[in-house]
């Protein structure tokens, strides 16, 4: 039984491959960029425009709010990355109701890499908006003794970001297979749309997640104001 | 192994690219529009609120305009109001001084003529009283009126001697001239003496007398010495009637001016 697309080698030259799963990444990233070369060719900076700008605009428009709603305050700066790991995250959940295309994200490998990006890219961020000094000094708090739990607590959430992605498309992919042998017409159906439901949740939620770590990496903390006597 | 770690590699790789095309194709075009647009409405919008400060300035002008044409079109009217009051004014002032004047014209035409007409009385009546009184002292008496009137010449020439220390009588008294009798009607010779002897009787003097004729008289004598003069004539008492006549026509003119004041004076409220 294979779990992961990246089995299906296409080419291979030593420690070099060319498997399903960089193949398909291609394809999608191909339709991504097209689609938007295409959308965005013929921009209307009018009242009027068309359904597929008005679409685009929408998408983009809602990253933007999500990321503000987290508490970044200038989505702009970050919306290239995690915009882009939503909607690839998305493309890709939604590619599975095309037969015989195999998810990229459905290889540990994938998300193993968009785990990796985030995981570099927070100290990255974190860095860039709060220096150097001032990044490294937040892994002492509040006390040196948490250095190693901070660290660990880094490279566990990316390992975890990693297998819950994998582990939901796999998953879909896995009882869409067995669900075919068994009983070939409705239920296939209905998982395939459960699974289009839970993967953009997965997208959802991996993005999230990355502004999640990204915003607190990047926010000074500040003082919090004394409670008032008697709040719990 | 579920893990290839060249496909890690070449997957972020790819994901990295991606970040950038999407980045170059996608946000960066779609930005740069929603950017355009709603910088556009903003424009708009701000054009859209100076032309509605515009328009709120016109309006505010046009309503001080309006005012200030208002409050002039006021003044106008009371200044013509004004005007056309003083004219009025002044044209009844002229029709007044016209009706007064004219009233004056025919009060002056009215004495005129009731002066003509109180001496065209006068002459009428002393005639008729001249005739009247001929008529009837010839007819009662079967007397002359000349005598009757030398008769009472004389008298009055003796009554007036009654009197030494009056001015006549001085007169006459130190005259050395002749003393003039002059009388309406030729005196006969008696009655010459008459008088003559009534001026010795009465004065004591020897002057001489000379006789005249004098029409204007009208049926009376007279005699001048000194700057004196003793008369008698019907002319006396036809002044006095002509006297009595005059007034009666002034009271009658009178009662004939307080009606026409009072008919000229609603003339006036009718024509105002």
């Amino acid at each position: 039984m294979r779990l992961s697309p990246d089995e299906i080698i296409f080419w291979q030259s030593g420690f070099v491959k060319l498997n399903a799963t960089i193949v398909f990444t291609w394809v999608l990233m191909a339709v991504l960029v097209m689609a938007s070369i295409l959308i965005t060719r013929r921009l209307s900076r009018d009242m009027t425009r068309s359904r597929w700008q008005n679409l685009l605009e929408i998408i983009v428009t809602g990253i933007q709010d999500q990321i503000r709603e987290v508490g970044l305050k200038h989505p702009r700066t970050y919306i290239g990355f995690i915009g882009t790991l939503f909607l690839f995250v998305a493309m890709s959940t939604l590619s599975t109701i095309i037969p015989g295309f195999e998810p990229p994200t459905g290889s540990l490998s994938t998300t193993a890499a968009l785990a990796l990006s985030v995981f570099v890219a927070v100290p990255i961020y974190g860095m860039t908006e709060r220096g150097v000094g001032a990044y490294l000094r937040s892994y002492l708090e509040p006390t040196v003794i948490m250095l190693p739990f901070n660290i660990i607590s880094d490279l566990s959430r990316t390992l975890a970001l990693a297998v819950r992605l994998f582990g939901n498309m796999m998953s879909g992919t896995m009882i869409l297979a067995i669900l075919l042998t068994i009983s070939p017409f409705v239920f296939p159906v209905l998982m395939s749309a459960l699974g289009l439901l839970t993967g953009m949740v997965q997208a959802y939620i991996f993005s999230i997640l990355a502004t999640v770590y990204i915003a607190s990496a990047t926010l000074t903390q500040k003082p919090s104001p004394a409670r008032p006597a008697g709040e719990t | 192994m579920l893990i290839d770690w060249f496909t890690v590699g070449a997957q972020a790789l790819n994901f990295l690219i991606l970040v950038w095309l999407l980045k170059r194709f996608l946000y960066k075009p779609i930005m740069t529009a929603i950017d355009t647009r709603e910088a556009r409405i903003r424009k708009e919008r701000a054009d859209a609120d100076a032309i509605k400060a515009d328009a709120e300035t016109a309006r505010d002008t046009f309503q001080k305009m309006s005012a200030d044409f208002e409050q002039a079109r006021a003044g106008l009217l009371q200044q013509a109001t004004d005007d056309a009051t003083a004219e009025r004014q002044r044209l009844m002032a002229e029709a007044h001084s016209a009706a007064d004047a004219l009233a004056a014209q025919r009060a002056k035409a009215l004495q005129t003529e009731a002066q003509a007409l109180a001496t065209s009385i006068t002459d009428r009546a002393r005639d008729e009283v001249f005739a009247v009184a001929r008529k009837t002292l010839n007819d009662l008496a079967d007397v002359r009126l000349e005598d009757r009137i030398c008769d009472t010449f004389v008298h009055r020439i003796q009554a007036s001697g009654d009197q030494p220390d009056s001015a006549l009588s001085t007169a006459i008294r130190g005259t050395s001239e002749p003393i003039p009798v002059r009388s309406a009607f030729d005196l006969s010779p008696e009655q010459h003496a008459a008088i003559r002897s009534a001026l010795h009787d009465t004065f004591s003097t020897d002057a001489e007398l000379t006789f005249e004729t004098a029409p204007r008289l009208i049926a009376g004598i007279e005699l001048t010495a000194g700057g004196q003069k003793l008369a008698w004539s019907i002319s006396d008492y036809l002044s006095s009637l002509k006297a009595s006549v005059g007034e009666t026509f002034s009271a009658r003119d009178a009662s004939q001016a307080g009606p026409t004041a009072d008919a000229d004076r609603t003339q006036e409220k009718v024509s105002a």
